[in-house]
């Protein structure tokens, strides 16, 4: 049975229609989610896309966590569904308390756009389950508030309940523990600064972030 | 006594004379304010229009060519793709942010306005030295205004060029290219028809921010101390307003909502308003207090004239008007209806679409009968300096050399190169490649766009007209290198002060050099930029026209290799000798610009891009990197820093061969097995091949001129950025 993305759209977001080539192209089908709506109707995974979610006025997410669609994507996740948000879509998903800790501006003040190399650290996520752990992607990143921060008390939680799914082997934005991509306490909720879709065309130059992809379809 | 209004809107006492005697009246303020932003230098081009008629601009896969928004052309599976160019150079001096951002947000209006998303960005940047605090400055606050406004609108930036040049301390140049793809059958233009159909204003209130942006800012040079007084005329950028705008508008063209739409940039609605109306051959009447502003007070001349951004005019029949309100309503964009569509061709502004009338003007005199000025034109009579022939050869190479390098990826590591998935090739490469996909469907049509940007102020200087040429033939070879053929061409024309014989001449002889290159290449120009008055302190900055050039590769199934070295490969250097280092980066760095640029044979410059394409079609190549700022020395340098391999290379007569610029030659990188086949097809093209070393190890050595490790090289190349802009914080 053909699996169902429903990928999120806000005034401002501009990843959608990749994530959406990049699942079809896995075979899966995609549908857009519009922000003002709150019923996410039949979805069996959503994407969380990157972007300048209402022009990222205020920060990053502080906005888009009070669009309707996010009562929909909070209580999908609260059943289990598996949530994906990628670059802004984990500023978006931590903003709405889904994940923990937050992204704060690169420590070079500098938007990176740029090929980076993530190690898989844990393969109990929704987005890993068909990595395994130490292998290492090749997977672009491009952001300008991409700096993970959290207290010590949730760095420690994260580390004992293997929460922290990927990370960073050259840190280029100053993350706390080099960390790339997080999960919740569930693990069907994932956020990641790089962008696995931009990786999954040989054209492209990378197929890396396939694998990340065909685990959340799969879960 | 007080200076005659026309003046000091910008407008000469003729030109104010020729107003009223269209009019049959004197003219009134507001009118008056009009006329002096549609006659200004930058929307009128009344020095550069006579010569830019000299352009080829006709061929069978073009849809439209230059006048229109954009240019169109037609590549092919039903899809056409819109492409300008346009300079921000005057705002960015000013307020780099601020005026990269807002050059970057003009462009892309132009683009959807033809009825294409808009798919790529390219910013040709040309700032004054690194060791200038102010041109660092400036540097900065540009490519971060690019880098936020372009990111934010979900636009990639995937490619240009950075040139640090003392002739552009003062009056940087700021060019930006922009490519979008639409259904062939969706060509829209912006014209107005139908009387009794709607103006529909979208977007952004109107501010007073920008008045007069093109009569004060963009058709004057800089004094010494006047840039601050001048900080107002820049308008400021809102990409979250812009990206919710091309959304909407492309929803609308989708529907086929609009009969006409026009993008509000230079001289804002008096533009907008007149030049749909003058197209369409109708008139307008427009209501100036229906136009929503963003703060009290504002003078009627101030809201036909601001240059407020992120705003569009739209013409709609009456009947759709709801559903055209429904769809701005979805993406919380402002829509308005400020204007009729009437019979005569008056632009009517009137207080209350039944209120007193407070200007009437013949729509089309505001473009047609625009002023047109053949200016004088003279040889300068000074010699630009001496010759780099006669220079003595240089005591350390390789030091010379390294002083030559820059990565500049500084620059393109802060755009968001990869957008839409499509960037097989991005920045820094000879050019970039994007996959072609069908713009509404997403279908992929196993073919590519390729598309570069150059320019080259030195070779221009001591000729404008063999430099212009040259250019030309290295966009072309550009594009052979990652197997693209050319398509259209557009032009930025970035020169001095209009008003002095020499810049005129050099304006002149720059368009008849492109004019034969293109003419030779089977290339037609689609539409072009002309920014004058590029001076400061009264010096006008070197002649500086920038091409960009679209083409097709026409089976993209593999990655071009790229200007990279691979170990164990050998190098072959393709094309006619060369010597002479007249108007090389080697010689501008020794004091030494002038001399003869090398000559450029057309036959040969075809035989070798075309083998190149070739080559890289069949797969047969390591790596290619055309020569070109540097010479050989310059180009394997920078493969060598990129893929950590060095270079052996045979003896070489002296330093000439090192940095002379001849044109027509390329580096190949090629596997020894492949080696005899390689040869075999260059022989076969009559391309002249010289085997001249191997990519090997860790050092960079030419026998007995230079021998570097690869470490220093490297640390050369990638450290002139970082150190001078570092990576602190922007002026946002």
């Amino acid at each position: 049975m053909t699996v169902t993305v429903g990928v999120v759209v806000f005034p401002g977001t501009n990843c959608e229609a990749d994530a959406l080539e990049a699942v079809t192209s896995l075979g899966a089908q995609g549908r857009l989610l519009w922000h003002g709506e709150s019923d996410l109707g039949d979805v069996d995974a959503v994407i969380v896309p990157g972007g300048f979610a209402h022009g990222d006025y205020l920060r990053p997410g502080a906005i888009a966590r009070f669009s309707p669609v996010m009562e929909g994507v909070a209580k999908f996740a609260a059943k289990g569904g598996p949530v994906v948000g990628i670059c802004n879509g984990f500023q978006v998903l931590t903003e709405a308390g889904l994940l923990p800790g937050a992204l704060q501006k690169n420590k070079g003040l500098k938007f990176l756009c740029q090929p980076s190399v993530l190690r898989v650290e844990s393969a109990n996520s929704v987005l890993t389950s068909q990595a395994k752990v130490g292998d290492e992607l090749s997977i672009p990143i491009n952001h300008f508030e991409g700096n993970y921060t959290c207290s010590e008390e949730t760095l420690k939680q994260l580390q004992d309940e293997d929460r922290i799914v990927l990370t960073y082997v050259d840190n280029p934005n100053g993350s706390l523990g080099n960390i790339a991509g997080v999960c919740n306490e569930t693990r069907n909720v994932v956020g990641l600064m790089p962008h696995p879709e931009r990786a999954c065309h040989e054209l492209l130059g990378s197929m890396d972030g396939a694998v990340l992809l065909r685990s959340l379809l799969a879960s | 006594m007080n200076e005659p209004l026309h003046r000091a809107l910008g407008l000469t006492d003729d030109e104010a004379v020729n107003i009223d005697e269209i009019l049959d009246r004197p003219a009134n303020p507001l009118e008056l304010a009009m006329y002096s932003v549609m006659w200004s230098e930058h929307c009128s081009y009344k020095s550069s229009r006579i010569h830019l008629k000299r352009l080829p601009t006709e061929a069978p896969w073009v849809l439209v060519g230059p006048g229109e928004n954009a240019g169109v052309v037609d590549v092919g599976d039903g899809i056409a793709a819109a492409i300008r160019i346009e300079s921000h150079n005057h705002p960015s001096a000013i307020e780099p942010y601020q005026g990269a951002a807002t050059g970057a947000g003009g462009i892309l209006r132009d683009i959807f306005t033809m009825g294409a998303r808009p798919i790529a960005l390219m910013d040709p940047l040309r700032f004054g030295p690194l060791d200038d605090p102010r041109s660092r400055w400036i540097a900065e606050g540009v490519v971060a205004g690019i880098s936020g406004y372009g990111n934010a609108v979900g636009v990639p930036t995937v490619g240009g060029e950075t040139v640090f040049d003392a002739t552009y301390k003062g009056n940087p140049l700021v060019n930006v290219l922009c490519l979008g793809l639409l259904p062939t059958d969706r060509l829209v233009l912006g014209q107005a028809s139908g009387v009794g159909n709607l103006a529909v204003l979208l977007g952004n209130a109107t501010g007073r921010d920008g008045i007069g942006g093109v009569s004060v800012l963009a058709s004057a040079g800089f004094s010494e101390e006047d840039d601050g007084d001048k900080r107002p005329s820049v308008q400021v950028g809102d990409p979250y307003e812009e990206k919710r705008l091309i959304e909407a508008c492309l929803a609308l063209l989708d529907e086929k909502l609009v009969v006409g739409i026009q993008d509000l940039g230079g001289a804002g609605l008096a533009c907008a308003t007149s030049e749909t109306a003058s197209r369409g051959g109708v008139g307008m009447d427009v209501d100036v207090t229906a136009i929503p502003r963003r703060e009290p007070g504002m003078e009627p001349h101030e809201v036909m004239t601001s240059e407020s951004q992120e705003r569009m005019l739209a013409i709609v029949e009456p009947e759709v008007l709801a559903r055209v309100l429904e769809i701005c309503a979805r993406w919380e964009v402002q829509a308005t209806v400020i204007g009729r569509v009437t019979d005569g061709g008056a632009l009517r502004i009137l207080e209350g679409f039944e209120g007193p009338v407070l200007a009437d003007i013949p729509a089309s005199s505001l473009h047609d009968l625009a002023p047109l000025y053949e200016r004088p034109l003279k040889a300068p009579e000074e010699p630009l300096g001496p010759s780099a022939d006669q220079l003595a050869a240089p005591v350390d190479p390789g030091a010379e050399l390294m002083d030559l390098l820059q990565d500049l990826s500084w620059v393109y590591s802060q755009y968001d190169h990869q957008l839409f998935l499509n960037t097989v090739v991005g920045p820094g490469d000879d050019a970039t490649v994007l996959r072609l996909k069908h713009p509404t469907t997403g279908e992929d049509t196993g073919r590519g766009l390729a598309l570069t940007t150059d320019g080259n102020h030195r070779w221009c200087a001591v000729d404008p007209r063999a430099g212009t040429a040259l250019v030309v033939a290295e966009s072309v070879l550009n594009l052979a290198c990652v197997g693209g053929r050319p398509l259209a061409v557009v032009n930025c024309l970035n020169f001095g002060n209009p008003e002095h014989p020499e810049v005129m001449w050099q304006l002149s002889e720059a368009i008849d050099g492109m004019s034969e290159a293109c003419l030779a290449f089977d290339v037609p120009v689609v539409g072009g930029n002309v920014s004058l008055y590029n001076e400061s302190a009264g010096n006008d900055i070197a002649p500086t026209p920038v091409i960009g050039l679209l083409g097709l590769v026409d089976e993209l199934s593999h990655r071009p290799p790229g200007a990279v070295l691979k170990e164990g490969h050998r190098l072959v250097l393709l094309g006619p000798e060369a010597e002479g280092l007249g108007g090389s980066l080697w010689g501008a760095t020794h004091d030494a610009p002038g001399g003869d640029l090398p000559a450029l044979d057309y036959e040969m410059h075809r035989r070798v891009a075309a083998l190149v394409r070739q080559l890289v079609a069949d797969q047969m190549l390591g790596g290619v990197h055309d020569l070109s700022s540097g010479g050989l020395g310059v180009a394997l340098a920078e493969m060598a820093a990129r893929s950590g391999v060095g270079v052996s290379l045979a003896r070489t007569p002296d330093h000439r061969a090192l940095f002379n610029e001849g044109p027509s030659r390329v580096v190949l990188v090629v596997d020894p097995e492949r080696l005899t086949e390689v040869l075999a097809a260059c022989d076969e093209a009559e391309v002249p091949t010289a085997r001249i070393g191997l990519a090997t190890g860790q050092r960079f050595v030419v026998k007995d001129l230079l021998d570097l490790s690869l470490e220093e090289l490297t640390a050369a190349f990638k450290s002139p950025l970082p150190e001078a802009l570092g990576a602190g914080t922007t002026n946002r």
